[in-house]
């Protein structure tokens, strides 16, 4: 026993879990062009849930902060993107590959900048007041996120937005029997290249070796001279940011979005910031393609459950694994 | 806490629960109307829910989102035994029971899973259950139609056409102007039921288990050191006030003779529950009662001075739909967020500390 898990613990350990997965899936969808289709979903989903999940799990890791109103960036995320790009629906709908694509950028972008600066004043505002209270965060956020939620249903009403898309990115290539929707390789595509981002500025770069410090021990940066409230209004502003990014392109994948999204999309990051482990992004992500995974799986197989199927792999893991799969927190 | 009990604060808090319990026990002849009635046993469910709550947050340092889920079983629990079974005492008491013993089963699992973690996994994973049931509540439409809800009839006792008594005309009698019929006895059901529900609750904040909790809430691992096993207390409190809320949510079912996902289940109830709570002030039973008895006036009063405002500010851009009279939550979590700021211990908290030796 110990050496089997020794060798598997050679190979990727829990990073094996997906693999895992999907092999079961296969044997049990039966039909390979089915189950092809469902992993690109799966994984792509899991991406988009990556980018919404990144920042909270960044977030707590590094300053012990619970954000419970991090879905609101999601929601303004969302709808910023799907303002933007109603406002230029002209050039969505020139032949141009550029225009339409530079009206896509420009939609991610606003989000990003939203996301950037009700990050900071989600942050001076609403949190430093109540740093190391767990009980007064929860609430508080809680309220934020309250009061969020109504200015979305003020400014855009309670009735559901079409979200346009480009059309080089609507329709699927279909490869033998295989069909693979086009947004979803989009999504997949960029959620790696945030991941890689990420990665890259978290273990390669000097600010990284902070955050990474202070997510190991806060006192001891702070008493090398290192001004870690700053750097953590900047890791509050880019997790709140990427949630906004996440949000964006949940938008477009969806096409139809209501004020409840935030809230739906919460539980879906709740489950996989606790599956994965808090404070770190590898965690965040094999957390985020497994549950992207297993929801598109289930909601082949038993689309009842699939919901319920989210909640039962949470349980198996806490169970399994108390304080989740890769934390990075003490 | 300072020493509260002799404070004239107290005694304007235990005051004003006197009068507010009096209005609660005659509210069908002070006021003589169909809402106002309505409004008055809403309070009464929320306290009892409210307070149930208390327990958790308050007493406990517990955050959990699932509080509704409990609420929303025993809701069910009643409404489909009720729908079944046709409107008797054996169904509300059959119903009761399956949703007290569903609520216990299920918080009996969430707490051993989750409750020797840190309070944020817990409160994480009780709003990933909450939602879960929520979804499951909808798409199991067969036994809880749905999003429709259900609607059924109540025993016989509690019908309007019910008459308690009947003068030598064969009409119903009138005390004060006020029908003495189902509608009545249903109203006082409401009331003495969740004041009973409430006392227990009461007995139990003043017992040795409620000093236990507290100890719990001040300094987790000295009271651990001291001998209590704090899982096993988190547990049974957990499980307390879901059977609590079971309850009340019953009771709240068999006096809305409906159950569906916005009174029984929805999120928006959680969030009620919240902004009580913290308006009224953790950790006190009689801000509890302060809490639900405010936010419910408000829920159904504000509503209408704010459609009033909304029109008056027509012309100025954005404040008509922020004063507009579905945004009034809006202004709550407002509200809400400066009182955790500036008065973490709510009005009552607050009020009771007044004039306290320092």
């Amino acid at each position: 026993m110990d050496k089997l898990s020794e060798t598997l613990g050679r190979y990727g350990g829990v990073n094996l879990l997906p693999v895992v997965l999907a092999a079961i899936a296969f044997v049990l969808i039966g039909a390979p062009s089915s189950w092809v289709t469902l992993t690109i979903a799966g994984l792509s989903m899991g991406m988009m849930v990556f980018l919404m999940a990144s920042g909270l799990s960044l977030v707590f890791g590094l300053m012990d902060v619970m954000n419970f109103g991090h879905s609101a960036f999601i929601s303004f995320g969302a709808f910023v993107a799907a303002s933007v790009l109603a406002a230029l629906g002209g050039w969505l709908d020139s032949d141009s590959v550029l225009l339409a694509s530079a009206a896509l950028g420009l939609a991610l972008l606003a989000a990003i900048t939203f996301g950037l600066a009700a990050g900071l004043f989600f942050e001076t505002v609403i949190i430093r007041p109540v740093y190391r209270d767990h009980l007064r965060q929860i609430l508080i956020t809680m309220g934020a996120l309250i009061v969020s939620e109504q200015i979305i249903l003020a400014v855009w009403g309670g009735t559901p937005v079409t979200v346009p898309r480009p059309s080089f990115l609507d329709g699927a290539w279909i490869i033998g029997d295989v069909s693979i929707e086009i947004y979803r390789v989009f999504a997949f595509g960029l959620g790696a290249v945030v991941f890689t981002g990420l990665y890259l500025l978290l273990n390669r770069s000097r600010i990284g070796l902070l955050i990474r410090a202070g997510v190991e021990n806060r006192e001891m940066v702070e008493s090398l001279g290192f001004k870690i409230n700053r750097l953590f209004i900047g890791v509050f502003m880019l997790g709140s940011a990427l949630a906004a990014l996440g949000g964006a392109m949940w938008a477009g994948y969806e096409t139809l979005i209501t004020p409840a999204l935030g809230g739906e999309m919460m539980i879906v990051v709740f489950i996989v910031v606790i599956i994965g482990g808090l404070g770190s992004i590898e965690g965040t992500l094999l957390g985020a393609i497994i549950v992207g995974l297993t929801a598109n799986y289930i909601g082949y197989l038993a689309p009842k459950l699939a919901l319920a199927s989210n909640m039962i792999l949470m349980m198996a893991i806490l169970m399994w694994r108390p304080s989740g799969l890769r934390p990075a927190v003490k | 806490m300072a020493h509260v009990n002799n404070t004239y604060g107290t005694m304007a808090v235990k005051t004003g629960m006197l009068i507010i319990a009096a209005a609660l026990l005659f509210a069908p002849f002070l006021f003589q109307d169909v809402r106002a009635l309505e409004v008055a046993a809403r309070i009464c469910i929320f306290i009892v829910l409210v307070a149930s709550y208390d327990l958790l947050i308050g007493y406990t340092g517990i955050v959990s989102f699932a509080h509704t889920m409990f609420f929303g079983f025993g809701s069910y629990g009643a409404a489909i035994a009720l729908k079944q079974m046709g409107p008797g005492w054996d169904a509300v008491a059959i119903g009761t029971l399956a949703g007290i013993l569903v609520s216990l089963v299920v918080a009996t699992v969430i707490g051993l899973i989750s409750l020797r973690v840190k309070a944020i996994f817990f409160a994480m994973i009780t709003l990933a259950a909450a939602s879960v049931v929520l979804v499951l509540a909808s798409q199991l439409s067969h036994l809880t139609g749905g999003e429709d809800g259900i609607t059924y009839r109540a025993p016989d006792l509690f019908k309007t056409a019910n008459k308690l008594m009947v003068d030598d005309n064969g009409k119903v009698v009138r005390w004060f102007g006020v029908k003495l019929n189902g509608k009545l006895a249903a109203y006082y059901f409401v009331f003495f039921s969740s004041l009973a529900l409430f006392l227990v609750m009461l007995r139990i904040t003043v017992s040795p288990l409620g000093t236990v909790l507290k100890a719990i809430r001040e300094n987790e691992s000295r009271a651990e050191a001291i001998g209590y096993r704090v899982v096993a207390y988190r547990t049974f409190v957990f499980c307390l006030s879901a059977v609590a809320a079971s309850v009340a949510g019953s009771i709240y079912a068999i006096w809305l003779k409906y159950t569906g996902p916005d009174t029984a289940l929805s999120f928006a109830i959680m969030i009620d529950i919240l902004l009580m709570v913290v308006i009224g002030g953790m950790g006190t039973m009689w801000g509890a009662v302060i809490g639900a008895v405010l936010m419910v006036m408000a829920q159904y009063y504000l509503r209408d001075l704010m459609g009033a405002a909304s029109e008056a500010t027509a012309n100025i851009p954005l404040l008509p739909e922020l004063l507009a009279p579905d945004r009034w939550l809006f202004w709550l979590g407002i509200i809400f967020i400066l009182l955790v700021y500036f008065f973490p211990r709510g009005i009552a908290g607050t009020v009771m500390t007044k004039g306290a030796r320092k």
